[in-house]
């Protein structure tokens, strides 16, 4: 997919992997809204983005509240146009600590299924349609390996990763026909603020950048039918379609 | 006929009366039956406009502004005032709204203000405004305070997905372009299955009513429409195999046929504005049939689909409607009228 002149949006889109894949997707020429619940930090990178000749719009919303999705959807339509890409960035992790199953609180478990799982499904249920009429058009879930590993504590994020990449190819298998494409990535292990958060002793310097990811993950868009639809990518392992 | 007041919960469970002019047969159907009632190489042409929260309470006054018309940008809209109230009260009874002079502010709340630009001299609840922000801030105010326009027949408060299509993507329209409403995507990929194409074109469907008859004189307004190129080759390539052209609402036709009106009588992609008033002994270039919703006779819906069928056949189609209790407005049920490919 050539991303000139495309209209993209990126949840998540404050710091980390978020903000590096809008600053990715504008520097690479689409037009990008930024989503996040608050709106200073989005301003902060829709300004950087517009300072360097890039095109982005920061709409504040929580990925997780029902009645903010369609406002959140159209509004962004009214900036860019019909969304031609999407990017499932935003992540609830759950209470920190992170914690034994025995000890989540159901409500804690709900509140994470919003974020990572319902409220994805309610932005692409809302984009995809006209996706789907134009027939193009790409949907990205940003994963984890905790939706593959069951690793002890991080419960409530793992199932709602697990059912994410599910949902991908879900996504897949119903609108490929349609021309609409939908993958998830494990962006891997990243110096940001979700992955200090949940391991708060890792040492950053192990960590890798998340610029450098989201020019993977940019790039696994931009290969286009070159990626199996509904695949699951390991951005660490990525060499490139080509 | 009586209307529906509520969305319904299985689209395709809808009725849908197919009524062939040219046989002068009204067939009961549903909406799940759609596919068969068209025709492998046919093009079904729906709206992608998504509908806005076009409602607007003027704090202080209980005024109400519905937006009508973009004006220019994001922040130039013509609109119409409304006396204290809501939807609840039918719109032909809403006491009269306090009448604003050019530069007045109407305040909606603390982040969405507006300015009175132009007042119309014959219809002085007619007014041109200019929103005091736009781009990111004006669309989140708008569609924080804003909620979609509705009428007295539907009791609850609609939110704003009650209002839109499957397929929504430009949030252009002020009232739902209701006739692609019940298009589950069940039936359109069963369509595409079966060789009919799919085109979208963006119409801004503009509001019903007013409640003052001199008001809806005026309707429809101009409404702004585009066409693109990918939309005219997929009804270009199902003209060209003999297929038929369906228009899914009055506001396909209006885009269509005012875009080949203005091209010599060829459709062709355009940016432009709907001005064409379309009804009985209108000669549709491009557009064979309609999907639409009921509509009475008297509105300019109805005035329209006098262009696909006579007016007394499409007065007994509706009163066969009424018999057999079928529902009307935009949440009610739906007829296709044309002939059949081959007929």
């Amino acid at each position: 997919m050539d991303l000139i002149g495309k209209a993209a949006l990126v949840t998540g889109g404050s710091r980390g992997l978020g903000a590096a894949l809008a600053r990715r997707l504008a520097a690479r020429g689409a037009n990008v809204v930024i989503v996040g619940r608050h709106l200073e930090p989005l301003e902060s990178v829709e300004r950087e983005i517009n300072g360097s000749g890039g095109h982005a719009f920061a709409l504040a919303a929580d990925i997780g509240e029902k009645s903010a999705i369609h406002p959140l959807a159209f509004a962004a339509a009214a900036l860019v146009g019909p969304i031609d890409v999407l990017v499932h960035n935003a992540s609830a992790l759950g209470p920190t600590p992170l914690r034994l199953l025995l000890d989540t609180e159901c409500e804690d478990l709900s509140h994470v299924l919003d974020v990572n799982l319902v409220g994805p499904f309610r932005l692409t249920k809302i984009v995809a349609g006209s996706m789907a009429l134009r027939g193009s058009g790409t949907v990205v879930h940003v994963s984890s390996d905790a939706a593959v590993a069951a690793y002890p504590t991080w419960g409530a994020y793992s199932v709602s990763k697990a059912a994410q990449d599910h949902l991908a190819r879900l996504w897949a298998a119903e609108l490929g026909e349609h021309g609409v494409r939908s993958f998830s990535v494990d962006p891997g292990e990243m110096n940001t603020r979700l992955h200090a958060d949940a391991i708060p002793d890792a040492d950053p310097a192990a960590l890798e950048d998340p610029s450098r990811v989201a020019e993977r993950i940019v790039a696994m868009i931009e290969a286009g039918d070159r990626i199996p639809n509904g695949a699951r990518l390991e951005a660490a392992s990525w060499k490139g379609t080509s | 006929m009586i209307a529906a007041s509520w969305p319904r919960a299985e689209p395709n469970d809808e009725r849908l009366l197919h009524v062939d002019p040219r046989g002068g047969q009204i067939v009961d159907a549903h909406l799940r039956d759609l596919p068969r009632l068209l025709s492998p190489g046919d093009v079904l042409v729906v709206n992608d406009a998504a509908t806005l929260p076009a409602s607007l309470p003027v704090e202080g006054s209980g005024a109400e502004v519905r937006l009508v018309m973009r004006l220019g940008g994001d922040r130039a809209w013509r609109a119409v005032l409304f006396g204290p109230g809501d939807f609840r009260t039918p719109t032909e009874n809403r006491p009269l709204p306090p009448l604003f002079d050019v530069g007045a502010r109407l305040r909606f709340a603390d982040d969405l203000e507006a300015t009175i630009s132009a007042v119309d001299t014959d219809e002085p609840r007619l007014v041109d405004l200019r929103f005091s922000s736009d781009g990111a801030a004006l669309w989140s105010s708008l569609y924080r305070h804003g909620k979609p326009i509705q009428y007295a027949y539907v009791h609850e408060p609609l939110r704003l997905f009650d209002v839109q299509t499957r397929f929504a993507a430009r949030p252009w329209a002020l009232e739902m372009p209701s006739a692609g409403r019940p298009l589950s995507w069940s039936v359109l990929a069963e369509l595409r299955r079966r060789g009919v194409a799919i085109a979208a074109i963006t119409h801004a469907a503009g509001i019903s009513s007013t409640g003052s008859a001199s008001l809806d004189r005026r309707l429809p307004m101009r409404e702004r429409y585009a066409i693109d190129d990918a939309a005219v080759a997929t009804i270009r390539a199902a003209t060209a195999r003999g297929g038929r052209v369906v228009a899914v609402g009055t506001t396909v036709v209006r885009a269509l046929e005012s875009s080949a009106l203005e091209h010599d009588g060829e459709l062709a992609a355009a940016d432009g504005e709907a001005t064409l008033l379309i009804g009985p002994g209108f000669r549709p270039r491009v557009v064979d049939a309609i999907l639409s919703g009921m509509h009475p006779p008297g509105t300019s819906h109805f005035a329209l689909l006098g262009a696909f069928a006579s007016s007394p056949f499409l007065a007994s189609a509706l009163e066969h409607a009424e018999r057999e209790g079928y529902l009307e407005h935009e949440f009610g049920d739906s007829m296709l009228i044309g002939a059949p490919k081959d007929s």
